[in-house]
């Protein structure tokens, strides 16, 4: 058992494990410390320094975020000088803020904002020089520096969560800016783009690269067939930007919404999920098959749904590429159905179609602009919008989304079984083509409660399961007997453990699925910011049920699967799937010495920026009066110092005095 | 790991004895904590200067990133992204050389050379840097070219200084 600690915080005494910080012994006992860069278990790293308290005894004010508990501390974390302390802390930040709130994206949904309201700043008294504020985009990810506050979260999250590390800060001092190396754009370095900097951020100064604009371009052409699809993630996600809990099933007002909104066709890229489990559970048997017979193939074999995962590998293991499945991702293989296969059935061309991706995901952006991503030369989606964009759009429709009626996916791109819902958490992909593979190789349902494989149930990093292959069908004799063992991981430091292992030649997987983002998508760098602690079981939870109440939960049942095969694709893995629904990597290399391909769309410099946005007039009077404020201030200031130093004197004085009478008495003596 | 594809600047010079020595220096201290200013140190004083390409290549060796590497190497003044002068000027800025009139050396070497701080002049002959006190208050205002301090150096001095390198 662990110690416990008393101690007191504004006279309330409390009593809370050893080892605590001062903030989560106050957040159990209902008091908040306003805080800014702190985030529970992720970074606690006292950048900020907005959660200062008084500590009795000790010289300066404490960051409560990082500094831990002890045996009868006595905090306050209201007296006078930390109510100033905070607010002077909160001015210096806005000092080097921009302030363009009202036409910043994260208007309303800002901390910085937030933490202003919360503390009752109503002026900011410093202006002065303001440091570098130039903007990246790049195909996936926008940073706009000048809102940077350097709180740090977007570092620990790419260093120590994912393990990628392309930011840091860069430079010192007012210099400091976080950037990747050398200031490069982070199109040209080994970013995956997985986007899970862009929902720590507590301001604007990162955020996905916007697609909505061209996405109202599209549904207001009336020459457009604009054609939409939704990953599974949304679904658990969307409602939290409409107030509703989190993990809400919102599936049918999220189709509705849809349809509300103008397009052409609602599809659900589970269709596509379902296609996946055929095609890679395909590729996954005869690589097997092949290895089990003295030929070759690489395994372990690993799932490519991941456009993150994606990037990741072919910046880090360039020469490990063979180990991924060589399916598309399943929103680019829908896109290049509905550009086939669909555009075929309803007779319009398909450059006259425009697939729109609904997803939860940042690295999607960059996926879609891949060469590989393209057939007949259309690129098989032509816009990603993330959970985000999607319900800020709806918003702007004014689609009163929480009162919607439900409705249903179109057909026959709408249809998918619970296999596919699955898709949107980790161990999902894996659960569900164990669901289908088993079933194909051995005529009998997968052997596990709920068809739910426990072993890799669950949020874990990394998981792995074994099953052995017992009396198999005819086709399949080569497995009998074999034991099939599989590896589930999430998030990229997790992806680079199991790497590691293959690169040594250890892995002892024949099959491994990794998601990009921790917990899978959806904890996705495009979903809702939520602040509620237990946000990723609610979602976890909410895509579980969304299975389980479906009646067809396998793949291979999806009939309109059946009929796609029957009447176009031909078989899985089949010429006509080579074609469409698989690809190829890039090797790309760590610092993209590889390749030539780069994702930065442009930059726009320090002075350009400025340019555009040239002072307004009449801000002479404003500035005017800033100026006697700041006088004030300063006089202020320096009363404060004067007393200051009036004591200090008093006190050498008084010194000098006594020391004055000892040399006497000495003399004397 | 992934094969080692990014390689040093200096071997793509065909400088094989820079490469051997920083590839040493890297093998000393990687495994060591805080070994990384250690190696930037070194490899700066074996070619002179740290480009992209030298810090992608430590980078690389060490397994720590490249914005990490680049974070700590425009962190410290010591550190230069750029090549460096045959010489290096280091004009004190600390209270007494200040006070005495460091400012104004600084102004005329500037207009002497032509170039700012921390430039290098185009025949790649001098570096003029500031120095925040070198420990020479008593001989204020003084300069350092290399490891050789000039005490009570004022305008008119400085072009028969200059006129040694």
């Amino acid at each position: 058992m662990t110690n416990m600690v008393n101690l007191t915080i504004n006279g309330k005494k409390i009593q809370t494990r050893d080892g605590t910080t001062i903030i989560e012994a106050a957040r159990e006992n209902g008091i908040k410390i306003p805080n800014l860069c702190y985030l529970k278990d992720v970074h606690e790293f006292g950048s900020c320094r907005i959660c200062v308290v008084e500590v009795e005894g000790a010289k300066t004010l404490m960051p409560s975020c990082i500094t831990k508990v002890s045996e009868g501390m006595v905090v306050n974390t209201n007296t006078e000088r930390v109510r100033r302390a905070r607010n002077v802390l909160y001015e210096l930040l806005l000092s080097d803020h921009s302030k363009e709130c009202l036409s910043c994206s994260r208007n309303q949904s800002c901390e910085l904002q937030v933490l202003g309201r919360t503390l009752g700043v109503e002026s900011t008294r410093f202006e002065g020089e303001r440091s570098n504020c130039s903007t990246d985009i790049s195909v996936s990810i926008t940073r706009d520096i000048s809102k940077c506050i350097l709180c740090r979260r977007c570092i620990t999250v790419c260093n120590e969560v994912q393990g990628v590390g392309v930011i840091n800060a860069q430079n010192r001092g007012f210099d400091t800016v976080i950037s990747p190396a050398m200031g490069m754009p982070l199109g040209d370095v080994n970013c995956s783009f997985c986007g899970q900097c862009t929902v720590v951020c507590p301001v604007g100064a990162l955020k996905e690269t916007d697609s909505i604009q061209d996405v109202w371009g599209a549904l207001h052409d009336k020459s457009k067939r604009v054609v939409v699809q939704t990953a599974p993630a949304i679904r658990v996600a969307i409602g939290e930007e409409f107030g509703m809990e989190a993990g809400s099933r919102v599936t049918g007002k999220l189709a509705a919404a849809l349809h509300a909104m103008g397009f052409d066709d609602v599809f659900d890229t589970n269709f596509a999920a379902d296609l996946t489990i055929i095609e890679e559970g395909t590729e996954l048997l005869t690589r097997v098959k092949d290895a089990l017979t003295g030929g070759k193939a690489t395994l372990p074999m690993i799932t490519s749904c991941s456009p993150g995962w994606i990037k990741f590998i072919e910046h880090t293991y360039p020469d490990k590429l063979e180990h991924l499945s060589t399916c598309k991702s399943p929103h680019t293989m829908l896109g290049a159905l509905i550009k086939s296969y669909y555009s075929e059935k309803i007779k319009v061309d398909p450059k006259d179609i425009y697939v729109v991706s609904v997803m939860p995901c940042t690295a999607k952006k960059c996926e879609i602009k891949r060469e590989e991503m393209q057939n007949y030369g259309y690129p098989n989606v032509d816009a990603v919008l993330t959970t985000r964009e999607l319900a800020s759009m709806i918003k702007e429709m004014g689609i009163d989304f929480v009162n919607l009626k439900d409705e249903e996916f179109d057909s026959p791109l709408g249809m998918s079984t619970g296999a596919a819902d699955i898709f949107g958490l980790t161990g999902g992909v894996m659960e569900a083509a164990l669901r289908t593979v088993y079933e194909l190789v051995t005529g009998r349902e997968l052997p596990f409660d709920g068809l739910h494989v426990t072993p890799i149930v669950g949020l874990s990093r990394v998981k792995e399961a074994a099953i052995t292959i017992e009396d198999p069908v005819e086709d399949y004799k080569f497995l009998d007997g074999v034991t099939i063992r599989v590896a589930v991981t999430s998030g990229l430091s997790g992806a680079k453990e199991l790497m590691e292992q293959i690169a040594k030649g250890e892995s002892p997987y024949h099959f491994i699925e990794v998601m990009g983002c921790p917990n899978g998508c959806i904890m996705g760098g495009g979903q809702p910011r939520s602040d509620d602690p237990d946000v990723r079981n609610k979602r976890l939870g909410g895509l579980y049920t969304e299975d389980e109440q479906k009646t067809l939960r396998k793949s291979h049942d999806n009939p309109y699967i059946t009929k796609i095969y029957e009447q176009f694709l031909d078989k899985p893995c089949g010429h006509m799937s080579h074609t469409l629904l698989h690809t190829e990597y890039v090797k790309r290399g760590k610092f993209n010495e590889l390749t030539d391909e780069r994702f930065t769309i442009e930059t726009l410099e320090q002075d350009e920026k400025r340019k555009s946005a040239s002072e307004p007039a009449g801000r002479e009077a404003a500035s005017g009066r800033v100026r006697e404020e700041l006088e004030s201030v300063r006089v202020l200031a320096l009363e404060a110092d004067n007393n200051r130093l009036k004591k200090e004197l008093a006190n050498v004085l008084e010194t000098v005095d006594i020391l004055k009478k000892v040399v006497s008495d000495y003399t004397d003596k | 790991m992934s094969e080692k594809t990014v390689r040093c600047l200096c071997e793509k010079q065909g400088d094989e004895k820079k490469f051997e020595q920083i590839s040493n220096v890297i093998d000393l201290y990687k495994k060591k904590e805080g070994g990384l200013i250690q190696i930037l140190h070194l490899a700066q004083e074996i070619y002179g200067y740290l480009p992209l390409e030298l810090q992608e290549y430590i980078a690389q060796e060490t397994g720590i990133p490249l914005s990490e590497v680049s974070g700590v190497v425009t962190f410290y003044s010591f550190f230069s992204t750029t090549p460096r002068g045959e010489h290096t000027i280091r004009v004190c800025l600390g209270t007494a050389c200040y006070v005495r009139g460091g400012k104004k050396i600084i102004e005329c070497l500037q207009d002497t050379l032509g170039i700012g701080l921390g430039q290098t002049t185009q025949d790649g002959k001098f570096t003029l840097e500031v120095a925040r006190c070198i420990g020479a208050c008593g001989l204020a205002p003084a300069i350092m070219i290399d490891d050789v301090v000039y005490k009570q150096v004022n305008p008119n001095k400085l072009d028969g200084i200059l006129s040694k390198y």
